[in-house]
């Protein structure tokens, strides 16, 4: 919304500061000017303003006016319009029949007759319509709509013009009847609902009351009678009516949000004597020139609210300390209020304590707490001194937090940038990649058919951010994310509950992560990836950790990883993820050239395992030995069955074996078909002494039997 | 290389010398011997010839001042040979031998100007950083962590934040909701949460006060993308009740936490703004951190930059608390709430000027934060 700084002074003589000054003390108190441009010599400023939806009030120029008056402690003359006396007519007054008493408070009628529509011009100080409303981001349309418009800048008022001799008898405010057609100013047929609020005459709608006009009736250059309508409609019957058509105004902003009660007459004043200046005369009856229905419900819940008690106590209890020692003064609470429009009364309730009776214009003031920020907005919130409350609590981190650090810790280490992607998918992705299926939750409204449901897993995500990095001419990519997922449990076509995981993935392509000029780089492969997800493992506390394998027509492994690079991660025999390269036909898909390695951890599960502790045990100062033992083995016979025979013969006991593993895996021309070889590096190593030659020759007689029996043999 | 003093000779007749002299030459050999590079010789140079401190100085002054004068010749000759063994026999060899040592170290030369081999490290993202940047400062404050559900129903993000069911400042949130919802009372429609107030109610539903709750959290909004928009972003909400908290508190509560976030020097101000679940309701701007509020593009020339919302908890929100923890009774206590876009704040903090970057996991955005 923009205002002009010299319409505003018009209101408000006496008002000396600086447009710079106004605008920093407007906005210090909440009416928040964004931005000013000097329109130059003598001709003010333009503001252009951001007020809170609260403040509907001051959402034009007398409404500003007000509350530069209560900052400046100034006078606001009250606006009124001195019209020309009526011409008397014998007839009974126009007639206004209120059917809808819950959703119209009030609706006021003029007849002018003869008026001239034409072009608007500069009609007084603080009107000067021709000049600036283009600078106001209006349009000029005719005299008639301008004046409507003007007051609606001027003091908030939405006011309407109805060309009078189109209109078929009296107006009824009253609820459309279901298929009633109104065609609206905005050229729109619209096809009307029971529940739409409308103004028409005794034959037919003629507007959607409070949210836009109808074509039919509107001022045209033929136009020579006109009735002059400014009302009160109710904030919930408009929204509904403004929202079902997909309509947004500046009347049904206004009455959305409480207009005036007393500020129909007024603004009907204003339209009138601006139309009246180039010549026509008002309709008057017995009754008066005005007809004013009103619903006296509704009259009192704006107009006449019962008074809120105030007292200064718990003005204190809630503000607190003043940065001068005098603070919150009786005298603070009652100047403030009554330049705001309050009416304050000593109340007997232990004094200091005051009886408010609330100004019409501000239906957002409803309870004591409303008073006390109006209070401090207006001594201003920068007067307060900072403070700190005293406090004996513990503060407790989130149970989980250690224990994401730590994951988040190893991976960052192991060479990984954290990612956050877009928490939407598309339905095909989520099909893809949900972990247990046909449980996706999809969004009501999303923003496009990509982002359609919410993501039941991060591959979505991961791959995205892969292919973005790919198609950027980024070709190393280390990724994680942890995130959560979603899936939903629904009941008769009702998605009832939405269950949240927390969730990590992994997602890499390209080169590992070694940077220097001497070393060959090498691809980042499988194995990396699973050393990466070894060592987040390793910083929980658990019993065994396994990695398998199924096979394919088994169909347990996800569909987006290939299914003999695949490994399903188990943790003490609960599956916590899985990890491996993307399937071929993924890849290929997404226009992957490189193998691209990806996983998935459940947090969800991996979290409820404890974090291992670090704890010391005694380190031998006897001399380890290594002896290594070159095997031949089937295909078939993974590392996993080797590791498992080393384990049982750690475990016979002996104790002297201390550190096992897979040194060398190769294959060359002289071993059989269908056979590898592999170098098993033993140490062996005793707490209380050197190992002895006979000892050693024994272990190793005894690996040498244990691989044996796992079916390896011995290379010679 | 020792550096022995030189011992006191008594007798002088040309066995006693010879067998000085011939101990002189064993120790200097034996010392010779070890010498391995250009640096050892030049020491073992000047321990042995040095003008001042070398040993043969101190052979001459010690060995023949002490002889008696028919002694001298004798000792003088001998002096004078063992001086010629010094200087020809054992530097020249020592010369050699330094030199071919000094080669094959030197065969082993390394460019050290090549750039180190670097296991290259992760990144933490910037917007983590930032939120546990936050949390941090509130937990010095005494401020426990808290989450809540980034799905939530219209009661907790809307209705028991003050926004009743038609009320105009929901239209300021644009929301995504979850599909199939219609069957249901509106209170119990699932939606994305647009903020993290509504762990607010979560938090004060199972705990009686004193609170004091930090909540860092992801939200959603029905926005399309662009510079400084994003369907998701994250937010830090922060809640304080007891008895006796009061506006000031609050202010000098944020006042203290921007300076440790932003640096000592950072001033705060507070202007009325409007939330439906707090009253009074304020933004804060700080001092520009750019220009120390002299006016910059940054704060465009107004020296303030707008970065967060707060304000005492509103009666209506204790009142929906209190259906399931009678303690919030607004007529005794009080509290203040604020939150904050961790967006907005690490893009200031590191000078970032698209949103979407956050989200876009390019590893060359990344890898400026490592």
């Amino acid at each position: 919304m923009k205002i002009l700084t010299k319409w505003l002074r018009a209101y408000l003589p006496g008002l000396s500061v600086s447009d710079a000054q106004l605008a920093e003390d407007l906005t210090l108190r909440g009416i928040a000017v964004e931005g000013i441009c000097d329109l130059g010599s003598g001709n003010g400023s333009i503001f252009a303003m951001d007020i809170t939806t609260n403040r509907v009030d001051a959402m034009n120029h007398y409404g500003i006016a007000r509350e530069a008056a209560a900052i400046y402690a100034l006078e606001l003359p009250a606006l009124a319009f001195p019209l020309p006396a009526p011409r008397p007519c014998s007839q009974r007054p126009f007639s206004v029949a209120i059917e809808v008493e819950d959703a119209c408070g009030r609706f006021t009628a003029r007849v002018l007759r003869d008026v001239a529509i034409g072009e608007s011009r500069d009609w007084f100080p603080g009107a000067e319509v021709s000049t600036y409303f283009a600078l106001l981001d209006q349009k000029k349309i005719s005299n008639a709509v301008d004046a409507t418009n003007f007051a609606w800048l001027a003091m908030g008022q939405p006011t309407h013009a109805f060309d009078l001799d189109k209109i078929e008898g009296g107006i009824v405010v009253r609820r459309a009847r279901k298929g009633e057609r109104l065609k609206t100013l905005d050229g729109v047929e619209r096809v009307l609902d029971a529940d739409d609020l409308v103004v028409a005459d005794h034959a037919k709608p003629l507007a959607l009351a409070g949210v836009m006009g109808g074509w039919d009736t509107m001022i045209t250059p033929a136009t020579k009678n006109v009735l002059v309508e400014a009302a009160w409609f109710d904030p919930m019957a408009v929204r509904r009516t403004a929202r079902r058509h997909g309509l947004h105004t500046d009347a049904s902003h206004r009455f959305e949000r409480g207009a005036d009660f007393n500020a129909a007459p007024v603004a009907s004043a204003l339209v009138s004597a601006i139309l009246l200046a180039g010549g026509g005369w008002i309709e008057g009856w017995a009754e008066g020139d005005l007809v004013d229905a009103r619903v006296a419900a509704i009259e009192a819940r704006t107009a006449h609210r019962p008074p809120i008690e105030l007292k200064l106590s718990e003005v204190q209890r809630i503000l607190g300390r003043t940065e001068d020692a005098e603070g919150i003064t009786t005298a603070t609470v009652e100047d403030v209020l009554a330049a705001l429009g309050c009416k304050l009364a000593p109340s007997p309730a232990a004094p200091p304590a005051w009886s408010a009776t609330l100004p019409s214009w501000r239906l957002d003031l409803e309870r004591e707490i409303d008073l006390i920020e109006e209070i401090a907005r207006v001594y201003g919130y920068n007067r307060f001194a900072n403070t700190l409350p005293a406090f004996g609590e513990g503060v407790r981190a989130l149970p989980w937090a250690e224990k994401e650090t730590a994951a988040r810790g190893t991976l960052l280490a192991c060479g990984f940038h954290e990612a956050i992607a877009g928490t939407f998918c598309s339905a095909a992705e989520a099909e893809l990649t949900a972990p247990q299926p046909g449980q996706v939750v999809a969004l009501g409204n999303p923003l496009s058919e990509e982002a359609g449901v919410l993501r039941p897993s991060l591959i979505p995500g991961m791959l995205a951010m892969i292919a973005g990095n790919l198609h950027r001419d980024v070709s190393d990519v280390r990724l994680f994310e942890m995130g959560t997922v979603f899936s939903g449990s629904a009941a008769n076509g009702t998605v009832e509950k939405v269950d949240e995981r927390p969730a990590l993935a992994l997602g890499a392509t390209g080169l590992a992560p070694e940077e220097g000029p001497l070393h060959a780089p090498r691809a980042f492969d499988f194995f990396d990836l699973k050393g990466a997800v070894e060592q987040v493992l390793a910083r929980f506390d658990m019993r065994a950790v396994y990695f398998d394998r199924f096979p394919a027509e088994a169909g347990l492994t996800p569909a987006w990883l290939h299914p003999y690079r695949a490994a399903r991660v188990a943790a003490d025999g609960l599956t916590v993820g899985w990890l491996g390269e993307l399937h071929p036909r993924e890849a290929a898909a997404r226009k992957f050239k490189a193998p691209v390695l990806v996983g998935e951890l459940y947090l969800d599960r991996l979290f409820k395992l404890p974090l291992r502790k670090p704890a010391a045990r005694e380190i031998s100062r006897f001399q380890p030995v290594r002896r290594d033992f070159s095997l031949v083995l089937d295909e078939s016979i993974a590392w996993e069955t080797i590791d498992r025979a080393m384990a049982s013969l750690q475990a016979s006991p002996l104790p002297e074996l201390i550190d096992w593993r897979a040194r060398e895996v190769f294959r060359d021309a002289r071993l059989a078909r269908g056979e590898y070889a592999l170098l098993l590096g033993a140490t062996f190593q005793a707490l209380d002494r050197t190992l002895r030659e006979e000892e050693l020759k024994e272990f190793q007689s005894r690996v040498e039997e244990a691989v044996n029996k796992a079916g390896a043999r011995l290379r010679t | 290389m020792t550096n022995d003093s030189i011992p006191n000779l008594t007798a002088f007749d040309d066995e006693s010398l010879d067998k000085a002299f011939a101990e002189l030459r064993d120790q200097a050999k034996a010392v010779a011997d070890a010498v391995d590079s250009s640096e050892a010789l030049e020491a073992f140079r000047l321990s042995w010839l040095g003008r001042k401190q070398g040993r043969l100085n101190e052979v001459s002054s010690r060995w023949l001042k002490a002889a008696p004068p028919e002694a001298k010749k004798a000792l003088g000759q001998r002096f004078n040979e063992f001086k010629q063994f010094l200087l020809t026999e054992l530097l020249l060899e020592l010369d050699q031998r330094s030199k071919s040592a000094d080669a094959a170290l030197k065969a082993q030369a390394l460019d050290i100007t090549l750039p180190g081999t670097r296991r290259l490290l992760g990144a933490e993202h910037p917007i983590t950083r930032t939120m546990s940047e936050i949390v941090s400062v509130f937990a010095a404050l005494g401020y426990s962590v808290g989450v809540g559900p980034e799905v939530e129903t219209d009661y907790y993000n809307f209705e028991s934040m003050n926004f009743p069911p038609g009320h105009p400042a929901r239209d300021t949130q644009d929301t995504l909701v979850i599909a199939s919802q219609e069957r249901k009372p509106l209170r119990d429609r699932l939606l994305l949460r647009t903020h993290t107030s509504p762990v607010q109610m979560r938090t004060m539903e199972l705990e009686p006060p004193p609170v004091r709750i930090v909540i860092p959290g992801k939200v959603h909004r029905n926005d399309a993308a662009d510079a400084t928009h994003s369907p998701i972003f994250h937010q830090v909400e922060g809640l304080c009740v007891d008895t006796h908290i009061t506006f000031s508190h609050l202010k000098g509560t944020l006042d203290h936490a921007m300076k440790a976030l932003f640096g000592s020097a950072v001033k705060t101000r507070f202007f009325p703004s409007f939330f439906p679940f707090t009253e009074p309701s304020a933004d804060v701007q700080i001092s520009c951190i750019f220009c120390g509020g002299k006016g910059c593009r940054k704060c465009k020339q107004s020296g303030w930059i707008e970065l967060l919302g707060c304000g005492m908890v509103d009666p209506a929100v204790f009142a929906f608390a209190r259906e399931k923890q009678p303690a919030y009774d607004p007529k005794k206590i009080s509290g203040f709430a604020f939150g904050m876009g961790v967006e907005r704040i690490a893009m200031m903090k590191y000078g970032i000027s698209e949103i979407g970057q956050f989200y876009a996991g390019d590893m060359r955005f990344l890898s400026l934060f490592v």
